[in-house]
């Protein structure tokens, strides 16, 4: 057999530009071609390895040419739902994605040679409000269906693509839905948020459970099912759930309650100051959490992410430089209970580095005890280079272990030097 | 459930139903076993989990005036800081020393949050111990056949509704969390407007409650929760006080279809005290029309004596747990029967509107009891 051949799209982006990567080192795949819009920065076209580069806007009909001209079979359509890079207007980020798809869809409809279609799709198509139930599966309705905005084209573009299974019953589709996506590379509006320092914004009264996936199990997942034999929609998310005040304290920062009406004004303060940005509409969607069933993907599609929704988490804050950082409140509270006489209390539950596989407290305990300590600064580096090794099972190329100073992460989306995570060297 | 996975190897691949399964709550230890403390009617909870140094309630128990064992070693877990406590550290330090931890854990967002969002860490230490000054002082609660509810596997408890607002139902929470042999946590499920109320909403999710709806309740009971459902709704706690302990309709029996899909035994609940807290003597329609509720109360303190007429009247309480009525003799599509969920729908009502009569006799004076 002569391996498959891969289109995959979206290769300015992390997931686009690893999946690329990670696909041609698979001795299955034949060839792998990358194709944007623009040309990838260094990191990215680095990340691609063996893959070949095709700048072709997948709005333009030449598409279909590239995947007849390569006889590819198997496209994964790594773009789709992606959150915009940098605060692109929406009109284009709407073009791109949902015109982009339709014109791809068309391009796979007319070729005789795809086989498999990949679509990237994300959790926010169920919507979130109080009525729904705590947990979606995939056969949940959308009790509040967005009626714009990227969960919009997210559903419109699930929707021309099982308009695509209906014309050509023989390509075997996949899409799967992706929880928020979080790691140290990717770039998302998320992980700016979360970068905010030291006091991030949170709507007042609200707190939700917010659930997310690692850089490395979405690429993986995509990877998982370009080669594999799973059809239909699948939920993608981490193991377990944070909430987002807790999640704003692990990463060293300090949530900031405020009213839902003061968001735009705070958001234009923070600008001006340069304090970072959010969008206050993406902070409004984090009111009412949505924690995603992930049966099907271990039970069917036959993939066990490697991070759970803390691990991922974690990963991710270990690379922030936090405000107030774990070992300073731990620290104080030994100060304090030293000057009052009184005798501290253990280290938590789950802060004890010795919990490490304990049993004692179940395995759950053990799993976060594990991620507790990546967020101290003092263990987060070996530990973090372990974990990535042992997640990716030696798939990872040597670059992501991380070496001190590494670069700072310039826009491999064209970003001009914008708002940047600053970063611990180590 | 948590003994299928595997510590320091990831989740095993799941034999579960819910996303790296609903994990059950690691439950602590309210107060080391064999040492004394004032809760009453407290049974030790013997073989659990390892207990916790008075970790968790010694916040809450130094609140509630109680005696906090100190000295007992957590053997599991070697740790450079713990040393014995010294002999004599009295309870208030103890108790100080686990708030100043809680406030830690919170600040560094070191604690586990279930899939539901239900919050052990939370709920134990800071909601549990002014509910349990309500439930032991102000309430004096009796709680009657608390063994009728399994110590282990999920279980649906039905319980009669009144009292304006959800009192009745975070008492019998404390019932069952304190007065169980097995201190089981207690998931309610509630009505979305209850999810939509900033703060109330978070802190009721945080508690462990979730949506009333049949997705949530079947992955609850199959993870071997213990569910309560309050089927009178808001026509329960609504209703007028002339109308007091005459069970209203109990909806469209949706609970009883969960429980015959998940077989779990149906434990009727009758909860007595909760109509006198907040005696309804009328409703101004237009105003809760306009703010969103289902009714707007009037009671003889509220709106007259304004925040003040928040305190609760103290009426003499008490919950009796009936006999659990399996599900799981019907056969396999019961729940898609109407004449079976229309009977069992019945028969629970029955029972606990028998046992609100029996209960009313006995306890005489509503507030003297």
């Amino acid at each position: 057999m002569a391996g498959l051949v891969v289109l995959v799209t979206g290769v300015t982006r992390f997931i686009g530009s690893e999946l690329a990567g990670r696909l041609a080192r698979r001795p299955e795949v034949g060839r792998v071609i990358g194709v944007d819009a623009a040309l990838p920065e260094p990191a990215a076209r680095a990340r691609m390895g063996d893959a070949d580069f095709a700048r072709v806007d997948i709005r333009n009909p030449l598409i279909a040419r590239v995947i007849e001209a390569a006889r590819v079979d198997t496209v994964v359509h790594a773009s789709a739902s992606a959150t915009p890079a940098s605060s692109a207007a929406r009109s284009m980020v709407k073009e791109m994605n949902v015109l982009g798809t339709m014109q791809l869809l068309a391009a796979c409809q007319r070729s005789d040679s795809v086989r498999n279609l990949i679509v990237r799709s994300t959790a926010a198509v169920y919507g979130s409000s109080s009525r729904d139930p705590a947990i979606f599966t995939e056969e949940t309705p959308a009790r509040s269906v967005p009626s714009s905005g990227p969960a919009r084209d997210a559903i419109d573009i699930e929707a021309y693509v099982r308009g695509f299974g209906r014309r050509r019953p023989d390509v075997r589709i996949a899409v799967p839905r992706f929880a928020d996506i979080i790691g140290p590379t990717v770039v998302t509006p998320l992980t700016r948020y979360f970068a905010l320092s030291p006091f991030v914004p949170m709507v007042l009264g609200r707190d939700a459970r917010i659930q997310l996936v690692h850089e490395s199990d979405a690429v993986g997942v995509m990877e998982h099912l370009a080669l594999k034999d799973f059809s239909g929609v699948v939920n993608v998310a981490g193991d377990g759930v944070l909430t987002l005040a807790q999640a704003i304290h692990r990463a060293g920062r300090l949530p900031l309650s405020v009213p839902a009406f003061t968001l735009g004004g705070i958001s234009r303060v923070m600008r001006t100051a340069r304090l970072g940005g959010f969008s206050p509409r993406q902070v409004e969607s984090l009111t009412t959490g949505r924690v995603l069933d992930t049966t099907r993907l271990i039970e069917r599609a036959g993939y066990q992410p490697h991070f759970s929704t803390v691990e991922a988490f974690d990963d991710f804050a270990a690379h922030l430089r936090p405000a107030l950082p774990a070992s300073t409140v731990r620290g104080v509270e030994k100060r304090i209970t030293g000057t009052l006489g009184l005798r501290p209390e253990r280290a938590g539950p789950n802060g004890d580095a010795l919990l490490i596989g304990s049993g004692s407290t179940g395995p759950s305990a053990g799993r976060v005890g594990r991620s507790a300590t990546l967020a101290d600064p003092a263990v987060a580096g070996p530990l973090s280079a372990g974990r990535h090794s042992a997640a990716s099972g030696g798939d990872v190329p040597e670059g992501d272990d991380r070496p001190d100073g590494r670069p700072r992460l310039v826009g491999i989306t064209g970003d001009a030097a914008g708002p940047v995570r600053r970063r611990r060297t180590r | 459930m948590g003994s299928t996975e595997t510590p320091g190897g990831g989740p095993t691949p799941a034999t579960s139903a819910t996303s790296g399964a609903a994990r059950q709550p690691r439950k602590r230890n309210h107060a080391a076993p064999a040492a004394g403390d004032n809760r009453a009617g407290h049974a030790g909870d013997a073989g659990d989990q390892a207990a916790d140094p008075g970790h968790g309630s010694a916040f809450a128990d130094g609140l509630a005036g109680g005696v906090i064992p100190s000295g007992a070693v957590d053997v599991d877990r070697p740790d450079t800081d713990a040393l014995p406590a010294p002999a004599g550290e009295t309870g208030w330090k103890r108790s100080l020393a686990g708030g100043i931890a809680f406030l830690r854990r919170r600040m560094t967002g070191d604690y586990d949050v279930d899939d539901f969002g239900y919050d052990p860490d939370f709920t134990d230490n800071v909601l549990m111990p002014p509910l349990r000054l309500l439930y032991e002082k102000w309430f004096r609660i009796d709680t009657l056949g608390i063994h009728n509810v399994p110590d282990t596997g999920g279980a649906l408890l039905v319980a009669n509704h009144s009292g304006t607002i959800a009192v009745d139902a975070v008492m019998t929470a404390v019932a069952l969390r304190d007065h169980h042999p097995r201190q089981r946590p207690l998931r309610m499920l509630g009505a979305d407007l209850v999810f939509d109320t900033p703060f109330l909403g978070p802190i009721s999710r945080k508690a462990g409650n979730t949506l009333a709806c049949n997705p949530d309740a079947e992955r609850l009971l199959s993870s071997g929760e213990v569910v309560a459902v309050y089927p009178e709704g808001f026509k329960g706690v609504g209703k007028p006080y002339s109308q007091r302990y005459k069970l209203q309709r109990f909806g469209r029996g949706g609970f009883v279809t969960a429980a015959l899909k998940t077989g779990v035994p149906i434990i009727p609940v009758s909860i007595v005290g909760a109509e006198e807290i907040y005696p309804l003597i009328g409703n101004i329609k237009p105003l809760a029309r306009a703010l969103g509720f289902p009714y707007f109360p009037v009671t003889p303190t509220f709106p007259l004596l304004g925040p003040l007429g928040a305190i609760p009247l103290p009426s003499k309480w008490l919950i009796e747990f009936g006999e659990p009525i399996p599900t799981d003799g019907y056969g396999d599509h019961a729940a898609d029967d109407p004449m079976v969920v229309f009977n069992l729908t019945d028969r629970v009502r029955e029972t606990i509107q028998q046992t609100l009569y029996r209960l009313l006799l006995r306890r005489g004076h509503p507030f003297l009891g």
